[in-house]
């Protein structure tokens, strides 16, 4: 069944929009990523104008990660005060980075740039949860007694603060921070940031797994909330059919994706985790180093 | 006597050509196509017939149906490989191109046309894109046009469709525009072309009208009149959405 989008102005099977949105809720359930990532490339190839694609995506991430986090809130796996001590650092991040992202824009080649981070971040964060997960996974086979959490420098800072959920009584200054660096990263890639923001919490944080995924969608909704208004009133690229089609599908994929979830172990979540980032990686990769089929692409002048 | 007679028609011809004796009448099967919620693309009729007050000149006549959408202007950017992966290096402006453009003709299109009179009426699909000041950086800046063309054409947005008009006794002509689903909204120009050994002898020109109409109209004007309104719309029915998937699926576990 066709249906043409008013705002994109095309016309698109409207069970394959299905389809996908669900795919993607999926992944947002189980991981505590928006699935953007994985969501813009695919509207590119079926035909979506790369501004619309961008600003209807947030919109349908609120509804995915909204339908995921009440899955969580359920389970009692969202710690609701490191996801707004992380929102706070994220909204002061997205807005440095709006700054940053402006000054790269009037220097030229931004697209570039943003690529080769990604291809970087994603491959050293792939690459870093794949061993330790391997290695998590291969020592409780064994036996092992998984090793306890070290004692390091985070836990010298002042202002600590006690994270119930978590079982964490830590500074506010690190996740403050790991807050910012995801909004500076979130406002120049133009994704949700939850990629990053996932083995961050993981990994630097010492957040334990099963928390990690509501609390990522928790402040992902504002995150992405704010993005939609943002892209609604001054670019008015939102296109509302195509986000009804896409939620559809992602709210109740965000619901099976969160009971898979709970079903599997960390270690295994982490290692599943780590190959996606990784695929990402490597497909984003490949397209900056194999021969393009066709090497002009047409953009809307004075647009994006 | 005959080549007294090919006298006369070849004048009859010029004179035609001249005064414009002949003259286009046309109807199209609609002149407003509707974009609904459903629109899976249109078929349009230009049907139409060729009135004279003088005897059919010797010389065949020829047909050349012409529909445009609106312009607008583009950046085609040009990828190149540096250190190894591929980065857009050079762009160049183009001033108009049409979102649709389809030409159908009756026979081969250079028979039908001829350059000069194709330069002066801008039909064929190169003629239609205007690109003027290319950087000066770029060299080449006819390939980014043909770029454009040959995307377009790939994705069906400009086809030429020759022989695809049918022209009866000279004088009644019809051919069959298809426009695909995923059409701008603005005026299309259709133009109607008669040619005698590629000269241009008449022309006709009309529109249709593409709209969104309904659901289609009101959110489009919504988006654009009431942008904070509309993406308020937007974030309700997604957090909507999203609690009724979770208390539905709550409600299923329960059961």
């Amino acid at each position: 069944m066709l249906i043409y989008l008013p705002i994109a102005e095309v016309s698109v099977n409207a069970f394959l929009l299905l389809g996908l949105g669900g795919l993607v809720g999926v992944l947002s359930g189980m991981f505590g990523v928006g699935g953007g990532f994985l969501m813009t490339p695919l509207l590119f190839f079926i035909g979506i104008p790369p501004a619309v694609a961008v600003a209807t995506e947030a919109n349908q991430i609120v509804a995915s990660s909204f339908s995921g986090v009440l899955a969580h809130v359920r389970r009692k796996t969202v710690d609701f005060t490191m996801g707004t001590v992380l929102l706070v650092g994220g909204l002061i991040g997205a807005a440095v980075g709006v700054v940053i992202f402006n000054y790269l824009k009037s220097m030229g080649q931004v697209d570039l740039l943003v690529r080769l981070c990604y291809v970087v971040f994603l491959g050293v964060i792939g690459g870093m949860m794949f061993v330790e997960s391997l290695r998590a996974i291969r020592n409780t086979r064994s036996g092992k007694p998984p090793k306890r959490k070290k004692h390091n420098w985070i836990h010298g800072l002042p202002l600590k603060m006690r994270f119930r959920t978590s079982g964490l009584y830590i500074s506010v200054i690190p996740p403050v921070l790991v807050g910012v660096a995801v909004g500076i990263l979130a406002a120049i890639m133009g994704v949700g940031g939850g990629f990053i923001m996932v083995p961050a919490m993981i990994y630097l944080l010492g957040m334990p797994t099963k928390v990690v995924v509501g609390t990522s969608l928790f402040q992902i909704i504002f995150v992405t909330a704010f993005t939609t208004l943002l892209h609604a009133t001054t670019n008015f690229t939102v296109d509302i059919v195509l986000a009804v089609l896409l939620l559809v599908g992602g709210v109740i994929g965000a619901q099976i994706g969160t009971s898979i979830g709970t079903r599997m172990k960390a270690e295994q979540l982490r290692i599943l985790l780590a190959i996606m980032v990784l695929a990402v990686c490597a497909k984003l990769a490949l397209d900056l180093l194999l021969t393009p089929s066709e090497i002009y692409s047409i953009g809307n002048a004075g647009g994006h | 006597m005959r080549a007294a007679l090919a006298c006369l028609a070849l004048a009859a011809c010029l004179l035609a050509a001249r005064t414009g004796a002949e003259e286009v009448v046309l109807g199209l099967s609609k002149d407003k196509v509707a974009i609904t919620a459903t629109f899976e693309g249109s078929e349009i009729l230009v049907f139409g017939a060729v009135k004279r007050e003088v005897p059919i000149p010797e010389e065949p006549l020829d047909v050349i149906v012409a529909v445009a959408g609106p312009d607008k202007p583009l950046i085609v950017r040009r990828k190149e490989r540096r250190f190894g992966i591929w980065v857009n290096i050079d762009a160049v402006e183009i001033d108009a191109a049409p979102s649709f453009y389809a030409v159908a003709t009756t026979g081969p299109f250079d028979q039908v046309l001829s350059n000069v009179e194709d330069l002066r009426h801008r039909v064929s699909i190169p003629q239609a894109i205007r690109s003027v000041g290319a950087p000066a950086t770029v060299g080449d800046a006819q390939a980014f046009t043909d770029a454009v063309i040959r995307i377009r054409k790939g994705n069906g947005a400009y086809k030429v469709e020759e022989g695809a008009v049918s022209l009866d006794e000279q004088t009644l002509f019809r051919a069959s525009i298809s426009m695909p689903a995923n059409l701008t909204e603005g005026v299309y120009a259709t133009r109607i072309f008669l040619t005698r050994g590629g000269e241009v002898v008449a022309t006709y020109q009309t529109s249709i009208d593409v709209r969104k109409v309904g659901l289609e109209r009101w959110l489009f004007n919504m988006s654009r009149e009431q942008p904070l309104l509309y993406g308020l719309m937007s974030l309700a029915i997604a957090i909507a959405a999203g609690w009724g998937a979770s208390a539905a699926f709550r409600v299923l576990r329960q059961n």
